[in-house]
């Protein structure tokens, strides 16, 4: 095997860059997860189905403007909105009645939600593969240190760093944010004094699914939007989550850097086991820290 | 043993129900046609994982997230002696379970430091570990392919032979289960689940009965995975996918995890369930969701478990009654 033969200090630079694109999905996918792990302590499966129905909301609305810049930011503002609106319906029907139960049945009812969307999504969507055409704006390479690398990449290494920010913002410096923060340590506390704490919850929860959202409308133009995705990701985002640390926010952004570096490194490295370099690391990371490389919030 | 079965009524009752099933399911490739042999072959492989799971996971509360990887292993073991060996096939039948055993070991020593939800989600990504090598591993293990055609024994090769030999293993395995759960092991690992802090302050070694009881049920695990194979004929990556792990855990929650053969009407449910609505739609993953979902809201501790709860309540209404 020709074992790290096609590492080279451009290859490498590319691939950081990349990993670091891929970074920002998986920490905004992962910090909703964190925040509602950490504040209503629900381990959500279904956040991966959000994550898909985020793509394919994505999809629709970005063909229903006939893409180009139009199309683009709509559906981007859009689909994290709707998938919001759905996360909020579920939330006050279901999850309510919930809170009190054990984690492992929550984890079960929403693995049922899973598969309640997954065919949901079938049934909208179809089973072929969809894809999204980037806004002309967005195409093509950028030259970085006489190196290509893609715009859109760029855009989202961007992002990244703002939806930390403005959920650092939000968690630390809001009213809502630190009623939350304190629902999560002392729920019947918070009630006591006087704090509707479902509704700071439901809050909590649709910004998370939000945030859900959010993710698989960005990374719908980079893949093909498919059957499936809600699966792959989900798994990612809990490893990443358990990582860093439950409901910590900057465990979520740690995790998730870790995450991406290996997995577009580890290309270079051994190609054909790639996807097997993450896990490697959580699993490696788990045996000295095992409640996660930052301070958990449990 | 027999003593004890002859002198209890009701044990007497159970035991001759078991027994007439068992001779009932043995002339069924008799009078069934053959998808329902093999639909029934399916069932006991299914069966026998979630009851090996449901060792650790209502016995012993603990969280096994991920139970599948150990019935994939026990079904790789059993396709990679068969292709990859010279050996007997025979071979990777007995060595399915200790391998199963050998993988439990390793992750439950990684992961009884710790409990609950952390427990399973660092098995979660040990499992996945397990499932990514597995899945890109080409030259071994064929990949996302898997491995198809795989040639057993000819006696077991038949749809009858097959049935046969998944009967029998179940029925030996559920004797052998039946004999743990009631063992001193047993009790003791019940005791741990109900309070974990007093059975550590008696004197029970939490961790290690933890890590004995992980190891136990993976092997059970990897005997379902051997059968697996007898009855498919092939292995693929999914058979240790997380989301298989989760339907397993359905099904003791279907059947009722406080109950010993809950988890075998669960699962019974879910393979008749898929396959006959598999039928009339495409969809049936949405059934299986709002059944879920269902049940969590209105059932929750099962439906053997339920029935069985308004047997004992009946009973005891009856000998108030007699008083």
């Amino acid at each position: 095997m020709d074992f790290a033969s096609n590492i080279t200090v451009s290859a490498l630079f590319q691939q950081t860059l990349v990993g670091l694109s891929r970074t920002t999905i998986l920490f905004i996918v992962a910090s909703g997860l964190s925040l509602i792990l950490g504040v209503l302590r629900i381990p959500n499966v279904a956040h991966g189905s959000l994550y898909m129905i985020g793509a394919f909301i994505m999809y629709s609305v970005n063909l229903f403007f006939g893409g180009g810049q139009a199309g683009f930011w709509m559906a981007v503002l859009l689909s994290p909105v709707a998938v919001a609106l759905i996360s909020l319906a579920v939330e006050r029907g279901l999850f309510q009645h919930l809170y009190e139960r054990e984690h492992l049945m929550l984890l079960l009812f929403t693995f049922s939600i899973t598969l309640v969307f997954g065919d949901l999504v079938k049934m909208i969507w179809g089973s072929d593969y969809r894809s999204v055409d980037l806004p002309a704006a967005f195409q093509g390479f950028f030259t970085v240190f006489g190196f290509p690398f893609p715009r859109y990449n760029l855009l989202l290494i961007i992002i990244g760093p703002v939806v930390a920010s403005g959920l650092w913002f939000l968690t630390n410096k809001t009213r809502i944010g630190k009623i939350a923060r304190a629902a999560a340590v002392d729920r019947e506390m918070v009630g006591a004094i006087g704090i509707n704490v479902s509704l700071i919850f439901a809050a909590v929860f649709v910004i998370g699914c939000f945030l859900a959202g959010l993710g698989g409308a960005l990374v719908a133009p980079t893949q093909n939007i498919r059957q499936g995705m809600d699966h792959a990701i989900i798994i990612e985002a809990f490893l990443i989550v358990i990582m860093g640390g439950l409901g910590n926010i900057w465990g979520a952004l740690l995790g998730a850097l870790i995450f991406g570096l290996t997995d577009s490194i580890g290309v270079l490295v051994l190609p054909q086991f790639a996807i097997v370099f993450p896990y490697v690391v959580v699993v490696i990371a788990l045996l000295f820290c095992p409640k996660g490389l930052l301070k958990s919030t449990w | 043993m027999v003593k004890a079965i002859l002198s209890d009524s009701r044990a007497l009752k159970a035991f001759g129900a078991g027994v007439a099933v068992f001779i009932l399911l043995l002339f069924v490739p008799c009078f069934l046609p053959r998808f329902h042999v093999y639909l029934l072959g399916l069932i006991f492989t299914t069966g026998l994982l979630a009851v090996s799971l449901n060792l650790v996971l209502g016995l012993g509360g603990m969280y096994q997230f991920h139970h599948a990887v150990f019935y994939g292993i026990g079904a790789y073991t059993v396709a990679l002696v068969i292709t990859k060996t010279t050996l007997s096939p025979w071979i990777g039948f007995l060595l399915a379970p200790f391998v199963s055993a050998l993988f439990s070991l390793f992750i439950g020593l990684i992961c009884v430091r710790l409990s609950k939800l952390y427990f399973g989600m660092l098995q979660i990504s040990l499992g996945s570990l397990v499932w990514a090598v597995v899945f890109r591993w080409y030259s071994f293990t064929g990949g996302d392919d898997g491995i198809h055609g795989i040639s057993v024994p000819g006696i077991i090769s038949s749809t009858s032979g097959a049935y046969y030999f998944s009967l029998i293993l179940t029925v030996i395995c559920l004797l052998a289960m039946q004999r743990i759960v009631n063992s001193p092991f047993g009790r003791s690992f019940q005791a741990v689940r109900d309070n974990p802090v007093r059975s550590e302050a008696v004197g029970i070694n939490v961790k290690r009965l933890q890590l004995t009881g992980m190891v136990i049920s993976g092997a059970f695990a990897g005997i379902a995975g051997s059968m697996f194979v007898v009855i498919e004929g092939s292995v693929f990556p999914e058979l240790m996918f997380w989301t298989l792990s989760l339907e397993i855990i359905i099904m003791c929650l279907l059947g009722g995890w406080f109950t010993f053969l809950g988890p075998m009407l669960g699962a019974a449910i879910i393979v008749l369930l898929r396959t006959f609505v598999g039928i009339y739609t495409e969809y049936w993953t949405i059934i299986l969701g709002f059944v879920l979902m269902l049940l969590i809201l209105f059932l929750p501790q099962g439906v053997l478990g339920y029935f069985l709860e308004k047997f004992e309540r009946s009973g005891m209404k009856q000998a108030q009654e007699e008083k």
